[in-house]
């Protein structure tokens, strides 16, 4: 026998009696301000926040923190004067020098300060996190308050791939010691648009 | 080998180091409080993290043949082991397939508990681990000794010694700031060169055939999506049914670990990119066993958060390594014995029953119940020394007759009182680190009975 229709066997053979999956009805607090909430979350991991209306605005912001030389690639043509915004068919790893990534977030997630990123709007998968620095786009209207509300709007969608991503990476492996930057980017900065 | 006893010995000759240790994981612990308490419903969701993986449970087979034909139509290649040595195997076949010689591998404790680096190694493959904390314990020559934070037992001057030997750094250096940062540049240059990614897997959806990979660093994601082929390696026991059920697990998993909101990368995995190949390994290496002991199937709704080491008064104090096995602690401690009674027999014995790893468990394992459960089970059947088995078979006569118990406590108490050294001595564990109390001049027993009569 494959060690498949083993494992399979050895399973309906042990289980336990069926025993019901509970629903997810349950006392689920919500936020009354969840875009206060995002802001406080966002910024206790790590994030920094611009509220904008308009794109000329993410560009004022960009202008003033990276130098012309810096690639910056963004998945948005409204900021084609100052990004790359067509890298299909690039191979991933000449990604690598990408020095800005600015991406659509799908949705933000007051509770925890995250931004669901579906693959198109990744552009490749690795851009967000070969890029040495990374900045997000939600609108105000798709921040919900918990991981429950998240998940009901993404549904049973096929994305190939997809991340809730919050604040920039880091890890505490040494000693506890907090540092941001470990594999990917070292610093989140998140436009909340009207 | 060296048994639970003797390995704290070893950890404990250094009593400031023991202090910072515990201090540390205790630091972790007061963080999960702090996370658990800004969520008002905490309670309903650990009561429904616990009621879904009991449905997991009954239904474990359904929900892997489910989760395999939908991973199949997502175009990822589905691989079945049967024990470590078949998830070995399988994941250097498809290395040879690929005429691979160099892998990178992200966090992965299934992949510890198979020994994969040490067969792949000795098959002439390279493997480097990704995960800073891992890294410098491959570098180190160790395993981790917390499923969550490989490195805690490691001082930052050890590590900056281990990163000046291996990747330059200057001699003394240790702010974890520069160190991190030389991790960052030695293994950007790995994942820009390596064909082929292994990682774990946090959590498998049955519905949907996605998995989904949970990371602070990004390192998992950096392997993956620059490579061409992404083997993901897991326990079987990680499927869930239903997407939306990861909303209850991710709410749970980081804020019992860490004390975070969520981890920085929640990264779920469906297809395959454009042109890469994935392969998914579901390994049983004993769970389908452990499904059917009534007493100890519970440990397999583990989502390895490490909370219950973080908060257990022996791990805190013994370190991760006294263990002797992959996954260490409370939760390491029930599910060793189901992987060899022998070997492990300790570490059910490894614990004061305290019952707050029982009391912080995310899916409300019963931890503390299930060691008290593996102690008769191994006494039963033989498997502790037979010192231990004695002494704890005259105790048990000993409390179950009174006469005896009577007798007994008032010969230790002449004991204790005329020959003190028979008990304040070397060879009684109870005397190591601690003064001997005063033995009472009556029991309690025999205190009523006078002050009784007295009224």
């Amino acid at each position: 026998m494959s060690s498949r229709n083993l494992i399979l066997a050895a399973l309906r053979e042990n289980q336990p009696e069926f025993s019901a999956l509970p629903d997810l009805d349950g006392p689920i607090s919500l936020e009354t301000e969840p875009v206060e909430k995002f802001k406080t979350l966002a910024t206790a991991i790590g994030s920094k926040i611009f509220e904008v209306s308009n794109f000329d605005q993410i560009k004022e912001v960009i202008i003033k923190q990276f130098s012309a030389k810096a690639r910056i690639i963004s998945s948005f043509e409204e900021l084609a004067a100052i990004a790359e915004t067509d890298i299909k068919g690039i191979n991933p790893h000449l990604l690598e020098n990408t020095e800005l990534a600015i991406l659509k977030a799908q949705l933000g997630v007051a509770e925890n300060g995250s931004m669901w990123v579906p693959e198109l709007n990744m552009m490749q998968r690795v851009l967000p996190f070969i890029c040495q620095h990374l900045a997000l786009v939600v609108y105000k209207k798709d921040i919900v308050s918990n991981m429950h509300e998240a998940y009901q709007i993404l549904g049973n969608s096929n994305t190939g791939f997809g991340a809730f991503i919050a604040g920039p990476s880091k890890t505490a492996d040494i000693e506890q010691s907090l540092v941001l930057g470990a594999h990917g980017p070292r610093s989140m900065t998140v436009f909340i648009m009207n | 080998m060296k048994d639970h006893a003797e390995l704290s010995e070893e950890f404990n000759k250094d009593e400031a180091r023991v202090d910072w240790h515990d201090e540390t994981l205790w630091f972790i612990r007061e963080k999960r409080d702090k996370a658990v308490h800004t969520i008002p419903e905490w309670e309903w969701l650990r009561e429904t993290g616990s009621q879904i993986k009991n449905n997991v449970l009954s239904n474990l087979s359904v929900y892997l043949e489910q989760f395999e034909s939908n991973a199949l139509a997502n175009g990822v290649k589905v691989h079945w082991a049967a024990n470590a040595a078949e998830h070995n195997e399988i994941v250097l076949s498809i290395l040879k397939g690929h005429q691979v010689d160099r892998m990178v591998k992200s966090k992965s404790m299934l992949t510890e508990e198979c020994h994969l680096n040490d067969y792949l190694t000795g098959n002439g493959i390279e493997v480097i681990d990704s995960d800073l904390g891992e890294r410098i314990v491959q570098l180190a020559n160790e395993t981790p000794s917390h499923i969550v934070l490989p490195c805690i037992h490691k001082k930052k001057e050890e590590i900056g010694d281990l990163f000046h030997e291996f990747l330059g750094t200057a001699a003394g250096e240790s702010d974890p700031q520069v160190l991190t940062e030389a991790a960052r540049q030695h293994l950007r240059e790995t994942f820009m060169t390596r064909k082929v990614a292994l990682t774990g897997v946090n959590f498998a959806v049955a519905e949907t055939g996605e998995f989904v990979v949970c990371t602070n660093e990004g390192n998992a994601d950096m392997g993956a999506h620059l490579s061409e082929v992404h083997i993901a390696s897991m326990g079987i026991e990680k499927i869930i049914p239903e997407r939306k059920h990861l909303g209850v697990f991710l709410r749970l998993l980081t804020r019992s670990a860490t004390g975070q909101p969520i981890t920085t990368y929640s990264s779920h995995f469906m297809k395959p990119r454009q042109g890469q190949e994935m392969h998914i390994i579901l390994v049983d290496n004993g769970r389908s066993r452990q499904l059917g002991r009534a007493d100890f199937r519970n440990s397999l709704k583990c989502i390895r958060c490490g909370s219950c080491m973080n908060t257990c008064p022996v791990y805190r104090r013994s370190g991760g390594h006294s263990y002797h096995t992959a996954i260490s602690g409370p939760i390491g401690a029930i599910l060793a014995p189901n992987l060899d009674m022998k070997d492990y027999a300790d570490l059910p014995f490894a614990s004061t029953l305290c019952g707050s790893c029982s009391n912080v468990c995310p899916v409300k394992i019963d931890i503390h119940e299930q060691l008290y459960k593996w102690r008769q089970v191994l006494v039963k059947d033989g498997y502790v020394s037979p010192v231990k088995a004695i002494s704890m078979k005259a105790m048990a006569f000993t409390f179950a007759n009174p006469t005896v118990f009577e007798v007994a406590g008032k010969s230790g108490r002449w004991f204790m009182k005329n020959f003190p050294s028979l008990v304040s001595n070397k060879l009684n564990p109870w005397y190591k680190e601690r003064e001997m109390p005063e033995p009472p001049k009556e029991s309690f027993r025999e205190w009523y009975s006078k002050n009784r009569k007295i009224t």
